[in-house]
């Protein structure tokens, strides 16, 4: 059984139609690339599968359960993490406080009153996700906001990373980095495959994909339209179906 | 020090605002027989405490409610909602002393629950809901006391206003109280740091998967529940449910949240900041009261000090994202 399963999943904004029925699976451990021309629906389709967006019709089943109804953070209690393209970073928070949102971890402040957030826990185990992703900021005790973008990034992916999920999702997570920056998101990929975390990645650097997945997802104007092994494909066809050219 | 004003999110400037307006009202302010200057005796500084206590308490609820990036301008009408419901229930239903506390906390609360309700289901903007509620609590209050004070509460409930246990006055108590453990929440529970997420950059709390809808209902009712407290300590300093109690306090209350550091557009706010604006705006008023300075002037310099307190945060936040 996949760990994710996608069936006849739609959803509309007003009067436009942005996804018409779709279906995909994902294997536990897999590495999926995901893409498209720019509309076709991608990132509203990841938002289904986080809660943030309601789906119309269809039906999304994670882990042996059915999810669809359920709200975006219990998706993520079920092993659902998602770097969105806009990152959602709050930016007046520190990293720490950042990648910890919505999972802050308590204590009984001086034994008794309950509910106090431990700040010092959060802060360590912050600085050890970020350690582990081995890429530099300066401190996590800095507001987002004044990071740059490839430090923002990481933080985002250190957020989605710290808490064992089953399926990460990134949406464009290598537009806005340099090269060797590029280069560590790949690597850190390969090796979450390596401990069984499956993978959708959205990217319209279709080298990356390459480099990364296994499998090569096209959208198109809402509706999957290709679903190849990368073994037994190439660029130039992938790029036929994202422009449409098989109809 | 240094350390100490950041561990609890207060800005250096704030107490620095206060400090300066402290001097600078006793070098003006009048000499008494005895060659002390008026400001600075001990009568004066509970005077001063015991006005800020009421739209301190305001403040608090102001303070969650804008660092969620939301605005509450029913305070004040609220406040005297309350005021007079809890009178109403003791004195004219002749009711047991302690439903004046009962009706108070849970009219105020009510109405923070309806404005919340409100912003939350029908999406209808902050803005708009609270100023609805600013003319319909206000409206409520006359017709239940129909336009009267309700006077002669039991003493009990005076104690709660006009008592001095350890000649402290016990408003003072009650503030001191009730900003303790609204420090303790919004800057230490999970719900102040989703308070704060959400005022950021709501969708990275939506993301995060922070119930925004709950969190916003319950951030109005906590304003709403303060408008209560505040309105039932009003009724007991001065003996009546008064309907026209916290006339233009949002003003009051929203300046002090401002100048005690809480950002206007949301994602940050701190109660011991916010106390401190409290007390900036009670020095003020103090200070201009004791030298005769007419109320409409004083009204004026409120308004131009909340509006000088954005534009200094705009300019300063400006600044920071060019650098
Ligand atoms: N919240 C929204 N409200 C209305 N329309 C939306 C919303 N989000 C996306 N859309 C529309 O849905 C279509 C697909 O958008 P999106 O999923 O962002 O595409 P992609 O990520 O593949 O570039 C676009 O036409 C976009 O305008
Ligand atoms: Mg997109």
């Amino acid at each position: 059984m996949s760990l994710l399963e996608l069936s006849g999943v739609e959803k509309s904004f007003g009067p436009v139609q942005v996804l018409h029925g779709v279906n995909l699976t994902v294997d536990a451990g897999e590495v999926i690339g995901l893409v498209g021309d720019n509309g076709a629906g991608k990132s509203t389709l990841m938002k289904t599968i986080t809660g943030v967006y309601t789906t119309d019709k269809g039906r999304i089943s994670f882990d042996g359960a059915d999810v669809t109804g359920r709200n975006p953070g219990e998706r993520r209690e079920s092993g659902i993490e998602m770097i969105y393209q806009d990152l959602a970073l709050a930016p007046q928070q520190d990293v720490a406080n950042n990648i910890f949102l919505g999972r802050e971890p308590t204590k009984r402040f001086l034994g008794l009153l309950p509910g106090f957030v431990d700040k010092s826990k959060i802060d360590a185990e912050a600085q050890h996700m970020i350690d582990r992703l081995g890429v530099h900021v300066p401190s996590i005790h800095l507001p987002v906001g004044m990071l740059s973008g490839g430090q923002q990034q990481t933080i985002a992916i250190a957020r989605a990373l710290t808490f064992k999920p089953k399926l990460v999702i990134m949406d464009e997570p290598t537009a806005a980095l340099a090269v060797r920056e590029v280069e560590s998101v790949l690597n850190l990929i390969r090796q979450m495959r390596d401990e069984g975390i499956a993978t959708i990645l959205i990217s319209h650097r279709l080298n990356d994909v390459f480099e990364a997945c296994g499998r090569i997802v096209v959208l198109r104007r809402g509706n999957v339209i290709a679903d190849l092994k990368r073994d037994e494909t190439d660029m130039a066809e992938v790029v036929s179906y994202i422009v449409g050219a098989h109809g | 020090m240094l350390k100490l004003l950041e561990r609890t999110h207060v800005r250096g400037e704030s107490l620095a605002v206060l400090l300066v307006l402290i001097v600078i009202m006793a070098v003006l302010s009048p000499v008494t027989g005895s060659g002390v200057r008026v400001f600075l005796t001990a009568n004066n500084f509970f005077n001063i405490i015991l006005a800020s206590a009421t739209f301190g308490i305001l403040a608090i609820g102001a303070t969650f409610v804008i660092s969620a990036a939301g605005i509450d301008l029913s305070l004040g009408s609220v406040l005297g909602l309350a005021s007079v419901t809890g009178a109403a229930l003791v004195v004219t239903l002749e009711m047991p002393w302690y439903f004046a506390i009962i009706g108070s906390l849970c009219a105020g609360a009510a109405a923070g629950a309806v404005n919340g309700f409100i912003v939350t289901r029908g999406r209808v903007p902050a803005f708009i809901v609270t100023l609805g509620m600013l003319g319909i609590a206000r409206g409520l209050a006359l017709i239940i006391s129909s336009g009267r004070g309700i006077y002669g509460l039991p003493e009990e409930i005076l104690f709660l206003g006009q008592a001095r246990p350890f000649g402290v006055p016990t408003p003072v108590f009650i503030l001191l109280f009730v900003a303790l453990a609204s420090h303790y929440v919004l800057a230490h529970t999970p719900f102040g740091h989703h308070t704060l997420a959400l005022g950021d950059n709501e969708n990275s709390a939506r993301a995060t998967g922070i119930n925004i809808r709950r969190q916003r209902m319950m951030l109005y009712t906590i304003s709403g529940l303060m408008a209560g407290i505040a309105g039932l300590i009003f009724t007991a300093r001065v003996n009546t449910g008064d309907p026209t109690a916290g006339l233009n306090y949002e003003l009051l209350a929203i300046t002090a949240a401002i100048i005690g550091g809480t950002n206007l557009f949301g994602g940050r706010g701190s109660i011991l900041g916010t106390m401190i604006g409290a007390l900036i705006m009670g020095v003020l008023q103090n200070g201009l009261n004791l030298m005769a300075v007419q109320a409409y002037y004083q009204q004026m310099a409120i308004g131009a000090v909340l509006i000088a307190a954005v534009w200094l945060d705009q300019i300063r936040t400006r600044g920071r994202s060019l650098q």
